[in-house]
């Protein structure tokens, strides 16, 4: 989970990191409130979650709250690369004397942890790292013996900060390496990590990756979520446990497996290419190794409620959960759904494969469920989905 | 012949007392596995499912000769059963559990090393290890394919179940799901040179997804050092781009990590990369026959 720049700074200061004096406002009442309450020179910054606000004009200094009120008004609802501004955090402006960049990130590919640090921080990071690595210090960091005020030191000196930034700066890097285990982060980047003019480090911006996996021993993290952008369809997937993404095309998709319903929705999207207006995966659904009636019927219920699909397509891989199992499934989840009054009105596509493929498909055959054709392949079955979709079905 | 895990191969289960762990042994067996006992603290010296259940890993070693453990244990209990199978030099510890927070595993597979790296770690959220005929450590349905001369390694279990069955004339030699998550214990590449050293193994049948960079490191690793014909799928070509931000991954990986740049990187290699799993499965079909 990705955090906002203001929940990343309020976690920052309970671990007792520098940040600016700041408040968070949904519209230009509470940004006039905030702004007077600051008083004197502040900057209104979008809340989104991505980068490359500044340059698309999402912060703005502004010298007093009727300035403020101005500059929010063009802020929220702007929208910065797909994500509308909804919140904007207003904060007491910095004399800044020099930026700095410092991150601590998983590194996949070498299996560590990663201290990023570099004299040359702001805006165009990437450029400076692609251009001139040898201005950007990647320290490894292990997780047995992590960061010390010492090594927190150590690194500043590599990433090249200058002497009077130094001690300010192993303070701040010590802390955030401190969030960054306690809070089980995967990302926690301050850019810039700012030099003030009255000498003080500080994080002038936060950016925080959580991990998920995490969860049953970060309680508080779930406060964190953003609900008001989370899509009707994902949350009532959540409630029952399913792991469903929303897309944007017109063909249902359930499978069993992240793999084999990514790989679904590749086929899915290629077979479409074919037919008039290119139909392509409504939805990612993993319904699991296991593929029960109950998860099958919620799967399929999500799925029927969403207005945007045509057709369906059920791509189950029989291996634990034999084809029979599955295909027994699949006829209780028809069952279920009609007596909730709640009818299969889309046609199905269903593809077995795997362990007893004979047998289910006997199965499904036997029940005579309506609107439900049966396809041997993934490729074929696929092609018959997305047709069903073209012709609007 | 196979890699990893033979016939030979004496089997512990970390955590057999619970649902899956029962499940999983019960089919373990059934394949014909040689399952020698189970771990757990508070139910040592009972039996479960016929087989003895060790306070300790280290205890269940020393009785029953075991080489591999597998671990079943949940999430917030899997850095320490993992670790305790390092302390124990367990030659094969394969981690099925999902959801593991990263921080556990960068901290179990920091431990590993530290340790001289005397236990292969397989995963964590991952399904197993199977050698055909010979042994299955984990949840890799037995029943779908046959012994044979391929190897597989993958990222995705249900994907390897497909292209298993698909090729189940041909058969394979081992395939290894080393799970999806940020941090393995094993990789792509651990695998390709076992395979490329394996006199069982006469091509290699590779699985991807988006996200990291593990493909386009396979890749210049098969470059240098894989002689044998490697086929390759990459899931996730359409999968909308993930909600990642901030600008670190990229300046570590400097890959973006989509699918067309790994099948890019594999093309680049002469690995032959197959659009759909049948296609994959195709490619690896002609291969077979041609020799």
């Amino acid at each position: 989970m990705d955090l906002f720049e203001h929940q990343a700074k309020e976690l920052f200061a309970d671990y007792g990191i520098p940040v600016p004096r700041g408040i968070v406002a949904h519209n230009v009442e509470e940004v006039r409130a905030a702004a007077e309450q600051l008083t004197g020179r502040v900057v209104v910054k979008a809340q989104v979650k991505t980068g490359g606000r500044g340059k698309a004009g999402g912060v703005k200094v502004a010298d007093g709250a009727a300035d403020a009120v101005e500059k929010a008004t063009a802020i929220l609802g702007m929208d910065i690369k797909g994500h509308t501004v909804h919140k904007v955090l207003v904060e007491e402006a910095s004399a800044i004397a020099e930026e700095y960049y410092f991150s601590f990130l998983l590194d996949r590919a070498n299996r560590t942890f990663l201290a990023i640090c570099s004299a040359a921080g702001g805006m165009d990071i990437e450029e400076v790292a692609h251009s001139t690595p040898e201005k950007v210090a990647k320290v490894p960091v292990s997780a047995l013996t992590g960061i010390d005020r010492a090594k927190a030191r150590e690194i500043a000196v590599a990433g090249g900060l200058p002497e009077k930034a130094l001690d300010g700066a192993a303070e701040l890097i010590e802390k955030l390496w401190c969030c960054f285990v306690d809070e089980d982060a995967t990302l926690v980047e301050v850019n810039p990590m700012i030099l003030s003019a009255d000498g003080q480090v500080k994080a002038l911006d936060g950016k925080v990756t959580l991990d998920d996996n995490a969860s049953f021993r970060q309680q508080d993290h779930e406060a964190l979520a953003d609900k008001a952008a989370e899509d009707p369809l994902e949350a009532k997937a959540k409630e029952k446990d399913l792991n469903y993404v929303k897309l944007d095309g017109d063909v249902g998709i359930i499978g069993n497996g992240a793999g084999l319903v990514m790989s679904t929705l590749d086929v899915v999207a290629y077979a479409g290419e074919q037919f008039p207006g290119k139909p392509s995966p409504a939805n990612f659904l993993d319904i699991g190794g296991g593929a029960s009636a109950e998860v099958m019927a919620a799967g399929l219920e999500i799925i029927l409620s969403d207005p945007d699909v045509k057709s369906i397509f059920v791509n189950v891989f029989g291996g634990i959960t034999a084809c029979d199992a599955v295909a027994n499934g699949i006829v209780s989840a028809f069952k279920l759904l009609e007596s909730r009054g709640e009818a299969v009105t889309h046609p199905l596509v269903v593809r077995l494969d795997g362990n007893n493929a004979q047998l289910g498909r006997q199965i499904l055959a036997d029940a005579a469920l309506p609107r439900v054709e049966l396809v041997d392949t993934m490729d074929d079955a696929a092609k018959r989905a997305a047709e069903l979709a073209a012709v609007g079905a | 012949m196979a890699i990893w895990l033979t016939e030979n191969s004496k089997i512990i289960v970390q955590g057999m007392t619970g649902g899956e762990g029962t499940k999983h042994t019960r089919r373990m067996l059934a394949s014909g596995a040689k399952v020698v006992g189970g771990v757990n603290a508070r139910k040592a010296g009972t039996v479960h499912e016929g087989l003895p259940v060790f306070g300790t890993v280290k205890e269940a070693m020393e009785q029953t000769g075991a080489d591999v453990s597998v671990v079943f244990v949940p999430p917030a209990f899997t850095k320490d059963a993992v670790k305790e199978a390092i302390d124990a030099e367990m030659p094969l510890c394969v981690v099925i559990t999902e959801g593991v927070p990263v921080h556990d595993s960068t901290e179990f597979w920091a431990y590993a090393v530290a340790k001289g790296n005397k236990t292969r770690i397989i995963g964590p959220n991952c399904p197993g290890i199977a050698s055909p005929g010979a042994s299955n450590a984990g949840i890799i349905p037995a029943d779908i394919t046959t012994a044979g001369r391929i190897g597989l390694v993958s990222k995705s279990g249900t994907l390897t179940y497909q292209l298993m069955y698909e090729l189940r004339d041909f058969g394979f030699s081992t395939a290894v799901g080393i799970g999806g998550d940020p941090v393995i214990g094993t990789t792509h590449i651990d695998a390709l040179q076992a395979f490329q050293e394996d006199p069982g193994t006469d091509a290699i049948v590779m699985i991807g997804e988006i996200g990291g960079d593990a493909e386009e490191r396979a890749a210049a690793y098969i470059e240098q050092h894989v002689t044998k014909p490697v086929v390759a799928y990459v899931a996730g070509f359409t999968a909308p781009e993930g909600k990642t931000m901030g600008h670190a991954g990229a300046i570590v990986s400097g890959s973006a990590g989509t699918a067309q740049a790994k099948k890019e990187a594999l093309e680049k290699v002469g690995v032959r990369v197959g659009k759909t799993p049948s296609e994959t499965a195709r490619l690896m079909r002609e291969i077979m026959q041609s020799r």
